[in-house]
């Protein structure tokens, strides 16, 4: 029902070629997130899929379908807009009724089913209110709202949690994962934000400048990173990469090791903390270590270390090892 | 936001202006109310006395007062309806991403640069002219009679020539209302299978009702006053068939030299204004709420 096939699909904008040519597969009922710095090409690459794009050249297979050339509303599939792309005259009602109108669906069956989408997203009791009367949180559901009454053959997001606050973007994130547990239906996710990519997604796909780094599932991803790229964008904080006589020592031009896989006490390399967040459940510290630069390190709450302190550190779980090229060896 | 003494402060700042601004219209509304019930005469020796309602009485029963009143709603109405309509499908024309669209941006607003009585001669020399004028010519060509749109259809010719002036106001208004639609929204209208009609009904026109308020009251204050063109043109004629009310006050003030019965049709424009503004606010005002 919503399995989605790109065969070495190109994006040109003119002599820009934001994407150079990319295969990828999504199965049905896979919640599928693109991840990538901004300008990698993850909206274009959706934009696509959505028809609201036309490839320079390349296919796109929607349910064993060439839906290459077909547009938007003839493909099955629902987005969900970084704006929420609301139309403000409407009511909510009206909002989530629009595609099933256009659609021609009779009265009856409009009104059943935007009373179940609006069971389902606690919408009951705002549906004759305008988008311009409700919080961001509740738009954002009257725009999954508006994707879900059409019973689509796979979701689109488009960096959907972006304009909200912090709070609120983890509450909405746990709901588009249950509504993926609920529905089973194809979700593509776009985000430059790597919690949401690893907290969400069952596949991931890592893009940088239009090309796929690599696609897997988030714990893959983490352990196994194909390359540089990979290793420093999935992980928070950031790895740690050295370079020099360090990583010849493991055989390596770069190696990595992630904050959490250090340990502080004792160890062979020997530094003064720079910044130190205590966040209460762990620390984040910089450590300035004489011959390999900064070093993030994650240690737990209790660690007890301030501006100057000099310590020691030791690295204590796995050392990724990469090649001059940055791929993993 | 404010506290007391700067809302204090703000009142007496602007109460200079509004001042000003409130002599300024009551004291000519006076003088012309004051003038309306008096025997007022340029070209008489009897130019005192009160004449009660006399000046609205000739007014009333003048022969063609009710064709006047009727040709100025028509004016008013066909010209918003032609500016509105047209005016719309220019904009999403030009909002179309197209090679030189900066120069035919100025080109569709050039009309609005050229004054009301050159505007006129342009179209009664250039254009209608039963001789000279283009659509003469292309009759001729077609070998049909070249039409006598001054003499035949004089108050069409007039709505006609407005229209062409203001259209491009209405053009750039309702052009800058769309250039400030989300693309977003239009796409998402798209993905919701609405075609270009659908989004245009559901969308886009929704979208530009405020602007075309807008447009709508700015216009109906300046038609409900077009005189130049009917200067210009017509005459007010063949007969009284192009006379407006602003036309007939304009007879009897300059041409007829009655002063008084002038000032009894300018409180009667007024009345009229009044009773547009009223059915047009109630009509459209809401749309200006935020």
């Amino acid at each position: 029902m919503g399995k989605i096939q790109l065969r070495a699909v190109r994006k040109s904008f003119g002599d820009v070629h934001v994407i150079p040519g990319i295969d990828l597969d999504i199965e049905d009922g896979e919640f599928v997130v693109f991840v990538g710095p901004s300008g990698c090409g993850k909206s274009t690459l959706l934009r696509l899929i959505a028809g609201l794009e036309d490839t320079t050249s390349g296919t796109i297979d929607i349910d064993g379908k060439d839906a290459t050339n077909l547009p938007p509303a003839k493909r099955g599939l629902a987005m969900v807009f970084q704006s929420y792309a609301l139309y403000p005259h409407m009511t909510v009602r009206k909002n989530i009724a629009f595609p099933l109108k256009m659609a021609g669906m009779d009265q009856a069956e409009q009104d059943r089913r935007v009373e179940r989408a609006a069971k389902v997203l606690n919408l009951a009791s705002y549906l004759d209110r305008r988008p311009g009367q409700l919080s961001g949180g509740q738009r954002q559901r009257v725009a999954i709202g508006r994707a879900i009454v059409r019973e689509p053959a796979a979701f689109l997001f488009d960096e959907p949690l972006s304009n909200l606050d912090a709070a609120l973007r983890v509450g909405m994130r746990q709901e588009i994962s249950e509504l993926h547990q609920s529905l089973k239906t194809t979700m593509i996710y776009v985000t430059h934000d790597q919690v949401e990519a690893m907290t969400m997604a069952d596949k991931i796909v890592v893009l940088h400048a239009g090309r796929i780094e690599q696609v897997g599932s988030p714990l893959e991803l983490y352990r196994n990173p194909r390359n540089i790229f990979v290793a420093g964008f999935i992980g928070s904080p950031k790895m740690n990469f050295i370079e020099g006589p360090e990583a010849e020592k493991h055989g390596a031009y770069t190696i990595g090791i992630r904050p959490e896989h250090i340990t502080v006490g004792d160890g062979p390399w020997e530094g003064t903390v720079g910044l130190s967040e205590h966040l209460g459940s762990d620390s984040f510290i910089k450590v300035n270590v004489e011959g390999l630069g900064v070093i993030n390190v994650r240690g737990t709450g209790e660690l007890d270390v301030h501006h100057g302190d000099r310590i020691r550190l030791a690295p204590a779980g796995k050392i990724h090892r990469f090649d001059k090229e940055g791929l993993a060896l | 936001m404010s506290t007391h003494s700067t809302r204090l402060a703000s009142r007496l700042m602007v109460a200079p202006s509004v001042l000003l601004l409130f002599v300024w219209m009551a004291v000519p509304l006076a003088m012309t109310l004051y003038f309306s019930f008096r025997l007022y005469r340029l070209l008489s020796p009897d130019r005192t006395g009160w004449v009660e309602i006399t000046n609205y009485k000739w007014f009333f029963k003048a022969p063609d007062f009710w064709l006047a009143l009727f040709n100025t709603l028509a004016l008013v109405g066909g010209v918003l309806v032609i500016t509105v309509v047209l005016g719309t499908l220019i904009a999403l024309l030009i909002d179309q991403p197209v090679k030189g669209q900066g120069v035919l941006r100025i080109l569709v607003i050039a009309p609005f640069f050229v004054m009301p009585p050159v505007a006129a001669s342009i179209w009664e020399n250039l254009f209608m002219h039963p001789q000279n004028g283009l659509f003469a010519a292309a009759a001729n060509a077609l070998g049909a009679q070249p039409i006598l749109f001054l003499e035949k259809y004089p108050m069409s010719s007039v709505i006609g020539i407005t229209a062409w002036e203001w259209l491009p106001f209405a053009t750039l208004i309702l052009l800058t209302a769309l250039q400030s639609l989300s693309s977003e929204q239009l796409e998402a209208a798209e993905m919701d299978g609405a075609g270009a009609f659908s989004r245009f009904r559901h969308i886009i026109l929704p979208h530009l009702t405020r602007a075309i308020t807008v447009v709508v009251l700015i216009e109906t204050i300046f038609l409900l006053g077009i005189f130049g063109e009917i200067y210009t043109t017509t005459q007010g004629g063949p007969g009284s068939a192009s006379t407006t009310l602003p036309y007939m006050i304009f007879k009897q003030a300059i041409v007829a030299k009655d002063i008084g019965r002038a000032a009894a049709g300018g409180i009667i424009a007024v009345i009229l204004a009044n009773i547009v503004a009223y059915f047009l606010m109630r009509g459209l005002g809401r749309n200006l709420d935020a």
